[in-house]
């Protein structure tokens, strides 16, 4: 007896809602970059319950792929947000209205 | 029983979640997410994917997050106001999306496909087979994923290390 699939698509959806809304609606840039994470791994749930579900791994392997991604993202947008920080002091996206050129 | 436990998992990934949204301190923000990412792993165990399980604790968990606390705390940022002005517009959005969803799953009658017959147990969630499969029909998605880490490794190491964008 297995859990049916649906119910794994139903709790991706909230999770990825839940972090869109997060990235809409939070100001600190940090609090953005962890919503994305929010919105990855419900794609990651999505992914390994098909994959178990067809009893294809190349649903795991995606997620390998997709973690791969999330590791660099979070990587270059740490070091762009400690660089903000560093030219304006706050990590406030309401601060950053201006582009340079 | 696997019922309850997928359940019980459900349940504090989606409250986890829903707190890193909301709660004030980035701190507890990020705490929270730790909680979502072992119940996640939890869920990867229930679906037979040990691996994942266990590269989500170690990756996601143990190296991630560790970088996501080591920012905040670095940073020491003052508590500010929680909640942009963009409200109607994610309250809009996240409604579309959900009620797109619901009618989606609804209008397929809540199916999806059945699985083939023949491959259903085929050793899913095997180390062993992962590797496999990942040195031999993903061998060049895998050197593209190594080609990713190295650009985003020489690209935070640019843009953090000062001196280096000021100087021309």
């Amino acid at each position: 007896m297995s859990v049916p699939v649906e119910f794994y698509m139903v709790l991706s959806g909230l999770v990825f809602i839940i972090g869109l809304v997060g990235v809409l609606v939070r100001k600190n840039l940090i609090i953005i970059l962890l919503s994305i994470e929010l919105m990855l791994n419900a794609t990651n749930i999505n992914f390994v319950a098909f994959s178990s579900h067809f009893g294809n791994l190349s649903g795991q392997v995606f997620v390998f792929f997709a973690l791969t991604v999330a590791a660099a993202e979070v990587a270059v947008g740490l070091a762009i947000i400690i660089a903000l920080y560093r030219h304006h002091a706050s990590i406030n996206v309401d601060d950053f209205r201006l582009l340079k050129w | 029983m696997a019922t309850f436990v997928f359940l019980y998992f459900a349940a504090v990934i989606v409250m986890a979640a829903s707190l890193v949204v909301v709660v004030r301190n980035p701190i507890y923000s990020a705490l929270s997410l730790l909680v979502m990412f072992f119940h996640v792993a939890g869920l990867y165990v229930t679906l037979h994917a040990e691996f994942l399980a266990a590269i989500q604790i170690i990756v996601y968990a143990g190296a991630i997050l560790v970088l996501y606390l080591f920012v905040v705390m670095l940073l020491n940022v003052k508590r500010e106001e929680q909640f942009n002005r963009q409200g109607p517009v994610a309250l809009f959005l996240g409604v579309a999306l959900l009620t797109e969803a619901v009618l989606l799953t609804v209008s397929r009658g809540f199916t999806v496909g059945t699985p083939e017959p023949g491959r259903e147990e085929a050793a899913v969630g095997n180390t062993e087979s992962i590797g496999e499969l990942l040195y031999s029909t993903y061998l060049f998605p895998f050197e593209i994923a190594s080609l990713i880490l190295l650009v985003a490794m020489i690209g935070a190491v640019i843009l953090s290390k000062k001196g280096i964008m000021e100087s021309q």
